[in-house]
C-alpha cells in the first residue's frame, strides 16, 4: 500500500451490517409483510453503462434479485468472422470492445499469428505493447471517470477525459484514426510510429503521473466516495474464480492473476511491473472500492511499463513495420485458443480454421460478459442506490458483452 | 427573411434564437459513437458552450442524438423515447450505423438499416465514428435549420 493510504485513515459508518439491512425472510419473520416490486432499469437509463437492461426485484429499497437482459447491441461478430477474411475481421474486432480497441486488436492478431507461426519484428512488438498500454490507461481513465459520475462526482470525469485526449492524439498522429484504429495487422502494423510520438509520450507520462495523484485525492480518498463504494458488492474469491471473472474484478478480491505475467504473450516478459491486487485497508477485500483501487494501481503500473519501453525502444531500427505481413493470408487447418489481458480482463479468441482464407469459426471469450454474469450474486441484499455503484465497478462494455 | 410573414417576424426571431441556444440533449448512448459523444461533451471539446446539456429524461430534452448501431431490439425503444419527447424535437443521426447500417449493412441480420426508417432525421453525420468536431458541425447545421423556422409555414410542430 502506498504511504498516502496510511496517512488518511477513514472510519466507515457503512459497515456491511448496516447496508445488509434485512434479508427478505427476516422481514417476513418480523411481522412486516411486504410485497415485492419489479423495477425496470434501462436501456435508456443514464447510468446503466450502455444499453443494458436490468430487471430488478425489490423489497422496499432492498434488492432481492437482479436479472440482466442483454442483446440490445448484438452485432453478430461471429457471423461476420465467418463471412470475412482474416485481415477484414480486424475492424470488427475494434468495434467489439470499442473503449479499448487497440487491446482487442492485439489479442486478435496474436491469436492469428500463433496459428500461422508468423515471426513479428522486435520493433513492431515494442510499438504494439506501447500502444496496448496507452490504451489500457485510456480505458481505465474512462472507467474511473464514469465511475465517479455514477457515485455523483463530476470533476474527476473532466480531468480523466482531458488526459485521454492526449493519448488519442498520439494514436491519431500515428495511424490517422482517433478511436477505432485498424492499426495492428497480422504480422505487422498499418503505419510506422510517428517520429513525434516518443517525445509526446515522455511528456504525457510526466503529466499523467500528476493526474493520477490528482484523481486519487479528488476521488479515491474522498470521504463521500469511500462511503458509497466501500463494503458494497463484496465478491468472494472462490465465487469469482468459479464464475470466470477476470481483470480488475478478479484482482479486486485478492487473486493475483494477470495473463501478462502468468501466460506472457508478445514481449511482456521483458518488463518489470507488479500485478495490482485489492486489499483490506480501505473497505473489504473484493468490494466495489477495491475494484476501483485496482484500476488506479494498474494505471500506475502501465505508466511504469511505458517508461521502460521508452528506454528500451530500438530507435535506430529501420525495419519496415509491414515486412513480416504474409502476402497470402491462409491459416493452416486446425484450431487455437489464445488469450490476452485487456483492461477488462481475459479476452480469448478460439479460432477454427479449415485452411481457407476465411476462418471457419471464431468464438470470443469476452471478459465483460463473464464479469457481468456475477452481478446478481453480488448485488442481492444491498440498497437500490448501491446497485448503480456495483454495476459501475464492473466496468462493462456492451459491445463486448453482446458482440 | 423575404419569405417570412411580416407580422410574426420578430417573434419568430426571438423564439428561434431561444430554441437554438438551448438545445437540450437526451443522454442516450448506443454504441461506439456514444463514447465520441461523451468526449464531445467533456473537457476538450465542451459541447455545453453551444447550450447542449445532457438531460436524463426525454420529457426535458429537445434533441436526440442517435449515436450508434440501432438493432431491431433497440428500434422499438428508440421510437418510444422519441414519442415521449415534447415538441419541438429534433433528431441527429450520428455515424454510419444509424445513417444506413454502416459496416453491418451486409451481414447484419439484426441491424436496422438507418434510423430514418422509424423516426424523422434532421441532420446526418457520416463517419465511423465521426470525430467530435464533426458532431459539433452537425449541431451547428441543426442550429441553422432552427434559425430558419417559421410560424407561417407551420414549421413549429
Amino acid at each position: 500500500m502506498p504511504e498516502i493510504l496510511e496517512r488518511r485513515t477513514i472510519k466507515h459508518s457503512t459497515l456491511a451490517t448496516t447496508t445488509h439491512v434485512h434479508a427478505p425472510e427476516e422481514v417476513e419473520r418480523g411481522r412486516l409483510r411486504t410485497e415485492e416490486m419489479v423495477l425496470n432499469m434501462g436501456p435508456q437509463h443514464p447510468s446503466t453503462h450502455g444499453v443494458l437492461r436490468l430487471e430488478v426485484v425489490l423489497d422496499g429499497e432492498i434488492v432481492v434479485d437482479v436479472i440482466p437482459h442483454i442483446g440490445y447491441l448484438h452485432r453478430c461478430f461471429e457471423k461476420h468472422a465467418e463471412a470475412l477474411t482474416y485481415p477484414q475481421i480486424i475492424p470488427y474486432v475494434d468495434r467489439m470492445d470499442y473503449i479499448s480497441a487497440m487491446s482487442g486488436e492485439h489479442g486478435y492478431v496474436t491469436a492469428v499469428e500463433r496459428m500461422m507461426n508468423v515471426e513479428v519484428p522486435e520493433k513492431v512488438e515494442y510499438i504494439r505493447v506501447l500502444f496496448a498500454e496507452l490504451q489500457r490507461i485510456a480505458s481505465h481513465l474512462i472507467a474511473i471517470g464514469t465511475y465517479g459520475l455514477d457515485a455523483g462526482a463530476f470533476t474527476p470525469f473532466l480531468y480523466c477525459l482531458r488526459d485521454r485526449e492526449s493519448i488519442l492524439e498520439m494514436f491519431e498522429k500515428t495511424c490517422g484514426a482517433r478511436f477505432l484504429y485498424n492499426y495492428m495487422w497480422v504480422g505487422g502494423l498499418s503505419h510506422d510510429l510517428h517520429p513525434d510520438v516518443l517525445g509526446m509520450c515522455r511528456a504525457f507520462v510526466k503529466v499523467n503521473r500528476e493526474t493520477h495523484t490528482e484523481v486519487n485525492n479528488l476521488l479515491t480518498f474522498n470521504h463521500i466516495f469511500v462511503e458509497r463504494t466501500a463494503n458494497i458488492g463484496i465478491l468472494d474469491p472462490l465465487v469469482a474464480v468459479n464464475c470466470g471473472a477476470s481483470g480488475p474484478m478478479l484482482r479486486g478480491c485478492g487473486v493475483k492473476w494477470d495473463i501478462r505475467k502468468n501466460d506472457p504473450y508478445s514481449i511482456y516478459d521483458r518488463f518489470d511491473f507488479d500485478v495490482a491486487v485489492g486489499s483490506n485497508d480501505l473497505g473489504t477485500l473484493g468490494d466495489a472500492f477495491n475494484r476501483h483501487w485496482v484500476r488506479m494501481l494498474e494505471w500506475e503500473q502501465s505508466l511504469n511499463i511505458i517508461e521502460q519501453i521508452l528506454e528500451q525502444y530500438p530507435r535506430n531500427d529501420m525495419t519496415d513495420v509491414q515486412s513480416a505481413i504474409p502476402r497470402r493470408l491462409k491459416a493452416p487447418a486446425g484450431e487455437i485458443y489464445s488469450r490476452t489481458e485487456t483492461p477488462r480482463g481475459e479476452l480469448g479468441y478460439y479460432i477454427v480454421s479449415r485452411g481457407d482464407v476465411k476462418p471457419w469459426r471464431v468464438k470470443v471469450r469476452s471478459p465483460a460478459f463473464s464479469n457481468l454474469s456475477i452481478l446478481p450474486l453480488i448485488s442481492r441484499g444491498y440498497l437500490i442506490a448501491d446497485l448503480v455503484v456495483i454495476l459501475g465497478s464492473i466496468d462493462i462494455v456492451l459491445g463486448e458483452v453482446d458482440r | 427573411m423575404e419569405s417570412g410573414n411580416i407580422l410574426v417576424t420578430s417573434t419568430e426571431t426571438l423564439f428561434n434564437w431561444a430554441r437554438l441556444s438551448s438545445l437540450w440533449q437526451m443522454s442516450f448512448g448506443l454504441a461506439c459513437c456514444a463514447i465520441e459523444m461523451f468526449a464531445a461533451s467533456a473537457s476538450h471539446y465542451d459541447m455545453m458552450r453551444f447550450g447542449v446539456i445532457p438531460r436524463p429524461s426525454p420529457r426535458q430534452s429537445d434533441i436526440i442524438i442517435v449515436s450508434g448501431t440501432v438493432t431491431l431490439k433497440m428500434a422499438t425503444r428508440i421510437k418510444m423515447l422519441y414519442e415521449q419527447m415534447a415538441d419541438p424535437k429534433y433528431v441527429i443521426s450520428m455515424g454510419n450505423c444509424s445513417n444506413c447500417g454502416g459496416p453491418y449493412w451486409e451481414h447484419g441480420y439484426h441491424v436496422l438499416k438507418g434510423v430514418d426508417r422509424i423516426i424523422p432525421v434532421d441532420v446526418y453525420i457520416p463517419g465511423c465514428p465521426p470525430r467530435p468536431e464533426a458532431l459539433l458541425e452537425g449541431l451547428m447545421k441543426l442550429q441553422e435549420k432552427v434559425r430558419e423556422q417559421s410560424f407561417a409555414k407551420n414549421e413549429y410542430a
